[in-house]
């Protein structure tokens, strides 16, 4: 492909560019430009939460700490005073079908992803406002809510990761792609 | 379709001027006109303004806006307690030639606002399974090799519909540009990869941080990180001052005020990933990368009018996500017949390209479509072989929301009725589940 070809010439560009450069220091980049981030910035930014929970941090929550958070953070305000009311998003029970515009908790693949989509994108209006042990806490209340832990459960960076969560066999983690792959939906005349 | 929002630069001078308010030098204040059907004469003072000059405005007389979605409008009840910014479309209906004029390219609600980011502090991280984690600043990256390069960028929620009034409606949410950035491979092979490494999350730094897992073969082949936009910065609502460009791939891949990247082993299935992106559907996954090969006629379309039989050109959009579109053909009778569009201009890998097909109206109904075929030998469906696919009854197909569908490349059809005004060419449903965006 032609775009492919292009980029790979923009990337032996760099290389012939600054061969001297990758000779004169082998363990520095190419170009020389960019610096390391210290061990503070990459921890601050590192908030995206993989299926394993590599990243999840220190602290812990339970379910019953969980329900007190939902009320004092104002989820109430959005989701309702049992997460079922809305106007947003229903957190508690519904089902998946071809009409329903949302997704139920339960059907998410991986528990750590609640974990990281709270810390990162919840409350809508103060994103980033809760600490750890606060997000631990709200997703053990959802999970418990939903069926899936124990009333006496307490989430942390152990526990979270090994949590099964019921739809979990519904899914195949996409194919890797490659240039040219055929799509899946093909009519070919 | 027609708008009659008023250009708000105008209507600021016009109120200005009525409240007496000192006015620039050489401008000349024009009456109010808050309702008159016919524009007046052009007004030469306007274009030798400073102002105008300096930063170049269109005529008084074109009047294009991007659409707002219905469900998003500022009149509907707010779901959130955030800032209510509504999802807006690309007017295409009322465009020509193939790249989208970066006021008017679409763009969605961002229910966190639109980040206001000084290019100067602004950093992107590049870690993970690499050598050297690197953080670069915007001026370091543009000190890189660059490329620039003329991709669409569709959102998933494009679909034909029976029930929409107008082309906007059905793709507008979709546009193309000319992208200026840094090759993401070339940033790879400056922090080195390490052999475990398969994939890569692309983050923002927007309210929510948005993040999105993209197979490492293809952030290797052809992603852009880009600070530029048909030839100017990232406009702010696309991204300044650094978006990522995943050419073909649906729009959500394409991370706006990207701020990191992390190489790892496996896609995180975030939110984004599996939240009406992804259901427990095989088809659908392996159908959401590249988008296949899609085409809509934006002219004759809903709600323009013909002004009598005789010579037109029908005129439209054609793409693929997996390459280049190597052939447009155009029916005038509802899928019976079809005959080779030709191309107006650049046939580019995974961009707009622009077909016409003169044709010659007789003043009796006529149902316009248009059907595409790309490098891979691959066509765009009809409604009815897209239905079959997915074992789906028509009146399913239109009940389930685009998301879940995956990518609703069929074809749209326009109706000339013999009056010359141009409707709907899709037979109706009942009804339509249109609540992506």
């Amino acid at each position: 492909m032609c775009t492919a070809s292009r980029v790979r010439s923009a990337a032996f560009t760099v290389a012939v560019f600054w061969g001297t450069a990758v000779m004169a220091q082998p363990a520095g980049s190419a170009s020389g430009l960019g610096r390391a981030p210290s061990d503070a910035e990459v921890r601050a930014w590192d908030i995206a939460i993989g299926p394993a929970g590599a990243e999840l941090p220190e602290g812990s929550g339970s379910v019953g700490q969980g329900a007190a958070v939902f009320v004092n953070r104002g989820c109430t305000k959005c989701h309702g005073p049992t997460g079922t009311e809305g106007p947003a998003v229903v957190l508690v029970g519904g089902e998946v079908t071809s009409f329903t515009n949302y997704f139920p908790l339960a059907h998410w693949p991986f528990a750590p992803t609640i974990f990281s989509y709270i810390r990162r994108a919840m409350p809508y209006d103060q994103p980033g406002l809760l600490t750890a042990n606060e997000v631990y806490a709200l997703t053990a209340f959802l999970l418990n809510r939903n069926d899936i832990i124990p009333a006496d459960a307490v989430m942390d960076a152990e526990t979270l990761p090994q949590v099964v969560m019921p739809h979990r066999a519904d899914y195949t983690v996409p194919e890797p792609w490659k240039p040219g792959t055929p799509r899946g939906f093909r009519i070919v005349p | 379709m027609k708008t009659t929002r008023p250009n708000r630069r105008r209507f600021l001078k016009e109120t200005s001027a009525l409240a007496g308010l000192a006015m620039a030098p050489g401008v000349v204040a024009v009456a109010p006109r808050f309702a008159s059907a016919a524009p007046a004469a052009a007004s030469a003072d306007d274009h030798n303004a400073l102002e105008h000059v300096l930063y170049g405005q269109r005529s008084r007389f074109v009047t294009t806006t991007r659409v707002i979605e219905g469900r998003s409008h500022p009149d509907r009840p707010p779901l959130r307690p955030t800032p209510h910014r509504p999802s807006a479309r690309t007017p295409l209906g009322e465009l020509v030639g193939t790249i989208t004029p970066t006021s008017l390219h679409f763009t969605t609600q961002h229910h966190y606002g639109i980040p206001d980011i000084d290019p100067a502090d602004h950093k992107l991280m590049i870690h993970g399974l690499v050598d050297r984690p690197l953080v670069f600043s915007v001026d370091e990256l543009k000190r890189l090799p660059f490329v620039s390069r003329i991709h669409f960028l569709e959102c998933i929620g494009n679909r034909p519909s029976p029930r929409a009034a107008t082309v906007s409606d059905t793709h507008g949410r979709m546009a193309c540009s000319e992208w200026t950035g840094v090759p993401l491979s070339v940033l790879l092979d400056e922090v080195g990869l390490k052999n475990t490494a398969k994939w890569i999350i692309a983050e923002g730094s927007d309210g929510g941080k948005h993040i999105k897992s993209v197979p490492l073969p293809k952030a290797l082949d052809d992603v852009l990180v880009a600070y530029g936009q048909n030839g100017e910065p990232v406009r702010p609502d696309h991204g300044f001052p650094l978006r990522l460009v995943v050419p073909g791939f649906e729009g959500i891949y394409n991370v706006k005020w990207l701020r990191r990247i992390k190489v790892v082993e496996q896609p995180y299935l975030s939110f984004q990933e599996h939240s009406r992106f992804l259901t427990p559907n095989p088809k659908t996954q392996l159908d959401s990368y590249d988008f296949g090969p899609e085409s809509v006629v934006t002219y004759p379309s809903g709600t323009h009018q013909l002004a009598g039989h005789g010579a037109y050109v029908i005129s439209g959009l054609a793409w693929s996500g997996g390459g280049a579109v190597s052939r447009v053909e155009v029916s005038t009778d509802g899928g019976q017949t079809y005959a080779d569009a030709e191309m107006a201009g650049p046939v580019l890998p995974k961009a707009h390209t622009r077909f016409y097909l003169p044709w010659r109206w007789d003043g009796q109904e006529a149902v316009i479509q248009s059907r595409c075929t790309d490098e891979n030998g691959l066509v765009q469906p009809s409604e009815a072989e897209y239905a079959k696919y997915w074992g789906l009854t028509r009146q399913q197909l239109y009940r389930t929301i685009q998301s879940q569908l995956g990518h609703c490349n069929w074809m749209q059809a326009w109706r000339v009725n013999p009056d010359g005004r141009v409707t709907n060419g899709l037979p109706p449903v009942e009804e339509v589940s249109d609540v992506h965006g």
